[in-house]
């Protein structure tokens, strides 16, 4: 059975223009001359079942009306040029859901309390079946992360995918850069070895060299004159609850506004010509024959 | 006014009100420790025959109690010395702490100065910065004699003259101006008077 015909039509991928079944509503030519034999009950049955999942994502798509919107996602036109560069948003979201993931199933053996944080975490590394592995995709995956997000914001900036009428999803994505850097930092310390609690100390003085507030902010991170036993949960609990909720949010935010307004086409492209000549009032005096770009 | 603006307002001060019980309780909790001191704490640390003028003793004592080993902290511990024109009878507890960014100093005896292992700050033997990043001497702790024990009592900071004000936290410049552009937190303990 054809791939297609599982999908409602709705869900199906348009026809390009000029492209059409062609027969519509005609009927098969042997109709005409024979009777079809009538199927047995169990070809029916058979049927039926091939049926089913169509059935099921009809009765969903009836109730929820999510074909428009997931056509109008997974099919939207992207700009010619479009090339592997565009990935790096896809897999700096990738990047995340695998945290996410690592980082649930982490939560589970990992115990926030300064006597036996290192050792829940000896106890993943050694110990949990597959622990090291899962431990280690986390704490490689907050780097790969990171440099991802970096990559992503280098091709937005020097493909100018910045500009109007994007400055609003460029903003978006320096809060999701700046989240991103507070799961790096608040994560570091919670394996609470000599190495993460230096490095801690060391980033929470570097926040209290802040004028004015930064005395403040480096008390409410500590949760106290000291790093003591709260600045560890406090961490965990901005690390697995406060910033991963503010980060889904924003990325829900981030992919609405790509998918509303459109990818942009490389820089080195050259807008194409129009079809249809402009009015000769919009073009400058004298500058006809240009393409139609506008004079600068 | 019409009866359905009445209403409205009326409706969304209420979500307001109940959303503001909601939101500043849970903002109050989080931002607490900021105006929270905790209880002065003294721990002996030595009779005071073990402590001369010309050189420091390492000692590790309780800073934050509740956390074990990462709670303590280490001061190099002196009587005051005439030559630099302090009281005899006086002792100077000097915190390993960082000026700079908190990583632990260490006395070296040899060169009679503090050396810190991260990025290079060099302190003289009073404390006081005399080569690299560090923006300030290196903090006190305030010291009494009870029962012929040197006690050891809260932290304090000082300025580039070695005059006491209230902890900084490594990295903020104390006296003159700085002590309005780092102003000093409610957590920390009054510097000693004199």
């Amino acid at each position: 059975m054809k791939l297609d015909s599982l999908i409602p039509a709705p869900l199906r991928k348009p026809a390009k223009p000029g492209e059409g079944s062609g027969s519509k509503g005609a009927a098969p030519g042997d109709l005409k001359t024979a009777l079809p034999e009538r199927p047995s009950d169990a070809q029916r049955l058979g049927d039926r079942a091939k049926e089913a999942p169509v059935d099921v994502l009809a009765w969903v798509d009836q109730r929820t009306a999510a074909t428009g919107f997931l056509t109008g996602m997974l099919f939207r036109k992207v700009p010619k040029g479009t090339n592997w560069f565009y990935t790096l948003g896809s897999a700096t979201l990738f990047a995340f859901i695998v945290q996410a993931t690592t980082g649930v199933f982490l939560a589970m053996f990992y115990t926030p309390s300064t006597t036996q944080a290192y050792a829940s975490i000896s106890h993943i590394n050694n110990d949990v079946f597959l622990g090291q592995f899962v431990h280690g995709m986390h704490k490689w995956g907050s780097s790969v992360m990171v440099i991802l997000v970096f990559l992503h914001m280098g091709r937005t900036f020097f493909f100018g995918a910045y500009k109007y009428p994007r400055e609003l999803n460029w903003v978006i994505g320096v809060v999701l850069l700046i989240l991103t850097m507070t799961m790096a930092f608040t994560g570091y310390l919670l394996p609470f070895d000599q190495r993460s609690f230096w490095a801690s100390v060391v980033g929470i003085n570097i926040n209290g060299t802040g004028p004015i507030v930064g005395p403040y902010l480096s008390d409410f991170l500590r949760a106290g004159p000291e790093l003591g036993a709260t600045t560890l949960s406090r961490f965990y609990a901005i690390h697995m609850l406060l910033v991963p909720g503010a980060i889904i949010a924003l990325i829900g935010a981030h992919l609405y506004l790509v998918v509303k307004l459109g990818t942009t086409a490389p820089p080195w492209l050259r807008a194409e010509k129009p079809k249809v000549a402009a009015p000769v009032s919009r073009l400058d005096a004298g500058v006809e024959g240009n393409g139609g770009e506008p004079a600068r | 006014m019409t009866r359905r603006r009445a209403f409205t307002i009326a409706a969304q001060g209420l979500g307001g009100v109940a959303g503001a019980a909601i939101v500043l309780p849970a903002v109050g909790f989080a931002v607490a420790p900021i105006f929270h001191r905790g209880k002065e704490r003294w721990e002996a640390v030595g009779p005071v025959g073990d402590f001369v003028e010309d050189t420091y003793r390492q000692v590790v004592f309780t800073e934050t109690e509740g956390i074990g080993d990462a709670g303590k902290t280490t001061a190099y511990v002196r009587k005051g010395s005439k030559q630099l024109g302090e009281d005899p009878k006086q002792i100077v507890a000097v915190s390993n702490r960082c000026a700079h960014l908190g990583c632990p100093v260490r006395f070296v005896e040899a060169a009679g100065n503090f050396i810190c292992p991260c990025h290079g700050g060099v302190y003289d033997f009073q404390g006081k910065r005399i080569g690299g990043p560090p923006v300030r001497p290196l903090d006190h702790f305030q010291t009494r004699i009870r029962n012929g024990q040197v006690e050891l009592g809260p932290r304090y900071s000082v300025t580039s003259q070695l005059e006491p004000v209230r902890a900084r936290d490594p990295g903020e410049f104390t006296g003159g101006v700085w002590e309005y552009l780092y102003p000093p937190r409610p957590s920390t303990f009054p510097p000693p008077s004199g």
